[in-house]
C-alpha cells in the first residue's frame, strides 16, 4: 500500500515536471535553442505566487493566472531582448546569454528575499482526504491534474489549431514557412511566452506543496533537461511520459535508497541517456 | 585587423608588440613587491588562481569551442586531493596533485568519450549534470569529508607544505603555471592541434569531412584542460587550506572560469587573463560594498556581464579591441 502511495505522488509531481519541460521542449523544438534559465523561470513563478498570496492575499485560483501571465510577458521579453540576436550567434553566446540570465534571475531574487525557504500553507486547498487507502493531498492532487491537462492541452494547441501548425510550420523550416507568409518573428516569440507560461502555471502549482528558495531552479532545470533528453527533443507527448516516469523514479528513489540520492539516480540516468540515445528516448534519429 | 596589417609595415608592429610584451610581464613581476598591502597582494594572488583556471578552460571552451560548464568537476578532484591526501596519510597538500590530476584525466576520458560526441547544448548541459552528480555524492559520503569538507595542516610542518602567510609566494607560484600553460597554449596554437581545433570549432561537420579526426583532438583538449583544472584546485587547497562541496564543486566556480574567459575573449591566449584581472577585483569591491557573499549582488553583477557579452560581443574584449582598431583604421583613411 506504502507503495502505491509513493508511485501516486511521484506520478502527480511528475505531472508538473511535465508541464514546465514541456515549456523547455517547445522552445527547443522551436529554435533549436536551450533555456538555460528554465529552472530558474519555475522560481520566479513560485515567488510570483507566494507574493500574491502574501502581500495581496490572492487564492491559487487567481494566483496561477497571475503567474501564467508574468511569466508569458518575461518570455516575450527575453525572446525579443536576448534570444532573437543571440540564437543565430556563436555558440558561446547561444548557451552563456540564458545561462547569465539564469544568474542574475536567482541572484535578484536572493539579494531580494534572502535565501530563506518560504512556502505557502500547507492546508490552503484543505485537509488531507484519506481514500481507499491512498492519503490524497488535495495541493498534490490539484497540481497534478492541473498540470496533467494542460499539458495535454498545449499538445492539443499545437497539433489541432491553425495557431499551433503556424507555430509548428515555423519550428520545421523558418524559410519555407516565411514563404507561405508565416512570420518567424511572432512565432517564436509566442513560442518563448507560452513555454515560460508553462513554468509560470508549473511554478505556482508547485509551490502548493514544495518549499521556495531561490536555488530551487538550478534542480529544476536539470529535472527539466532530463526530462527533455528522455522524451525527445521537440516533442510534447514525449515530456509527458519522461515527466510523470521521473516523478516516480525520483519518488522511488527517496523512499528506497534515501532523498538525498534522489537526484543522483536522476542525473546518472540522463547521462545514460545521453551516452546511448543523444535524440533522446522517444526522439527521432 | 586584416586591413590594418597590410597598411602599417609589419616590422615596426612586432616590435611595438615585443617592447609592449616586455613591459606588460615586467609589471607583472614587479608591482606585488613594490605594493606593500597585504589585500592587494592577496588579490593578485586570486587573479592568477582564476587565470589559470579560465586558461585550462579556455583550452576546451575556447579554442574548441566546446562550451563545458561543467569543468568545476575537475578543480574538484584536484582540491580533493590534496587535502585528503593529507587527511588520509598526511601527506603535503601539493603531493595530492598528481593524483587529482590522474582521476581527472580519466573522468576527462570517462565523461568526455561519450559526451563529446554531442553537439553544443547537449554537452553543456551533460557537463552541468555531470558536476551536480560529484557535488551531490561527495557532499553525502562521509569519507570525502560529507557536507562539512576537509581541512589541510593547521600550521606548516615544513617548506614542502608550501603553507605561506604571505600571499607573495603563491602569487608566483599560481603565475609560473600560468605561464607554462600559456606557453603550451601558444605551441599548441601555432601547430597541426591548433588547425584542427579552430577546424573544429569553425564548423565541425566541415572538418571532418576534411578528415579532421575530430574525436580525438577534441579529447586532447579537454584532457590537457582537465589536468590544468585540476592543478589548479590543488593549488587552490594548498593556499586555502579547506574545501567543501561548494567551494570545490560549486557551480559557481564554473561560471567564473567561463566568464573570465569569455569577458576577456574565449580562444585568446590572453583573454582570460585580463578577464580574471578585472573580474576578481569587481568581486573584492562588490563583496566589500554589499557585504560579502551572502547577499548575491556579485553573482547579478556577473549574470548582467554574461548575458551584455553575449548579446553584443560574444568575442569579449578582444573582439571589442579589434572592432575599435578596424574603426580607427577606417577613419585615419
Amino acid at each position: 500500500m506504502i507503495l502505491a502511495q509513493v508511485v501516486l505522488n511521484g506520478f502527480l509531481v511528475g505531472a508538473v515536471y511535465a508541464l514546465f519541460s514541456s515549456g523547455l521542449t517547445l522552445i527547443w523544438g522551436m529554435m533549436n535553442v536551450v533555456n538555460f534559465a528554465h529552472g530558474d523561470f519555475v522560481m520566479i513563478a513560485m515567488y510570483v505566487a507566494f507574493v500574491a498570496f502574501t502581500a495581496l492575499h490572492l487564492g491559487p485560483a487567481f494566483f496561477v493566472p497571475l503567474a501564467a501571465l508574468v511569466l508569458f510577458m518575461l518570455g516575450v521579453v527575453v525572446y525579443y531582448g536576448l534570444v532573437r540576436h543571440v540564437m543565430r550567434g556563436p555558440m558561446l553566446a547561444q548557451i552563456l546569454g540564458t545561462f547569465g540570465l539564469a544568474l542574475v534571475l536567482r541572484y535578484a531574487t536572493l539579494w531580494i528575499f534572502s535565501a530563506n525557504f518560504v512556502s505557502l500553507p500547507e492546508n490552503l486547498l484543505g485537509d488531507v482526504v484519506t481514500f481507499a487507502g491512498l492519503r490524497l493531498e488535495p495541493s498534490r492532487v490539484v497540481a497534478g491534474i492541473a498540470a496533467l491537462t494542460l499539458t495535454v492541452g498545449l499538445h492539443m494547441l499545437l497539433t489541432r489549431t491553425a495557431l499551433g501548425s503556424r507555430l509548428l510550420a515555423v519550428a520545421e523550416d523558418r524559410s519555407a514557412a516565411m514563404l507561405v507568409g508565416i512570420r518567424p518573428d511572432p512565432m517564436q516569440a509566442l513560442a518563448w511566452g507560452l513555454g515560460a507560461a508553462c513554468t509560470g502555471v508549473a511554478g505556482a502549482l508547485i509551490a502548493l506543496f514544495f518549499y521556495i528558495s531561490p536555488m530551487v531552479g538550478e534542480s529544476l532545470a536539470l529535472i527539466a533537461f532530463v526530462v527533455v533528453c528522455l522524451g525527445g527533443f521537440g516533442s510534447v507527448p514525449g515530456a509527458l511520459v519522461a515527466g510523470l516516469t521521473i516523478g516516480i523514479i525520483e519518488s522511488l528513489t527517496s523512499f528506497w535508497i534515501g532523498p538525498a540520492f534522489k537526484d543522483v539516480v536522476v542525473f546518472a540516468l540522463f547521462l545514460a541517456v545521453l551516452w546511448f540515445r543523444p535524440q533522446g528516448l522517444l526522439g527521432k534519429a | 585587423m586584416s586591413a590594418q596589417a597590410t597598411q602599417t609595415p609589419a616590422a615596426p608592429r612586432l616590435a611595438g608588440r615585443l617592447i609592449f610584451g616586455a613591459l606588460a610581464l615586467i609589471a607583472l613581476l614587479v608591482w606585488p613587491l613594490l605594493v606593500e598591502n597585504v589585500f592587494y597582494q592577496r588579490v593578485g594572488a586570486l587573479v592568477m588562481l582564476a587565470a589559470l583556471s579560465a586558461s585550462a578552460w579556455n583550452l576546451v571552451g575556447g579554442y574548441a569551442g566546446q562550451i563545458s560548464i561543467g569543468h568545476v568537476l575537475y578543480f574538484g578532484c584536484g582540491a580533493y586531493a590534496s587535502l585528503l591526501g593529507f587527511t588520509w596519510f598526511e601527506w603535503a597538500p601539493i603531493l595530492g596533485a598528481p593524483f587529482g590530476i590522474a582521476l581527472s584525466l580519466l573522468l576527462a576520458v570517462i565523461v568526455g568519450t561519450p559526451t563529446l560526441r554531442l553537439k553544443g547544448h547537449y554537452f553543456s548541459m551533460a557537463t552541468i549534470a555531470l558536476a551536480e552528480l560529484a557535488r551531490i555524492i561527495v557532499t553525502n559520503s562521509p569519507v570525502l569529508g560529507g557536507g562539512v569538507g576537509v581541512s589541510g595542516p593547521a600550521l606548516p610542518r615544513s617548506m614542502a607544505d608550501l603553507s605561506f602567510i604571505s600571499p607573495l609566494p603563491y602569487y608566483y607560484i599560481f603565475g609560473a603555471v600560468l605561464a607554462v600553460l600559456l606557453a603550451f597554449t601558444w605551441w599548441m596554437n601555432l601547430g597541426r592541434m591548433g588547425f584542427y581545433l579552430r577546424a573544429i570549432r569553425g564548423q565541425e561537420r566541415a572538418a571532418r569531412s576534411l578528415g579532421v579526426p575530430a574525436q580525438c583532438y577534441k579529447l586532447y583538449a579537454l584532457l590537457v584542460s582537465a589536468g590544468f583544472t585540476s592543478l589548479t584546485g590543488s593549488l587552490y587547497a594548498t593556499m586555502v587550506g579547506f574545501v567543501d562541496p561548494d567551494s570545490g564543486f560549486g557551480i559557481l566556480l564554473s561560471v567564473k572560469m567561463v566568464i573570465a574567459a569569455a569577458l576577456g575573449g574565449a580562444g585568446t591566449l590572453f583573454g582570460p587573463l585580463v578577464g580574471a584581472a578585472i573580474l576578481v577585483p569587481l568581486e573584492e569591491v562588490t563583496n566589500a560594498m554589499f557585504g560579502g557573499d551572502g547577499t548575491g549582488i556579485t553573482y547579478v553583477v556577473y549574470g548582467a556581464i554574461i548575458v551584455f557579452i553575449s548579446r553584443f560581443a560574444p568575442g569579449g574584449l578582444a573582439e571589442v579591441l579589434s572592432r575599435f582598431q578596424a574603426w580607427r583604421a577606417r577613419r585615419a583613411n
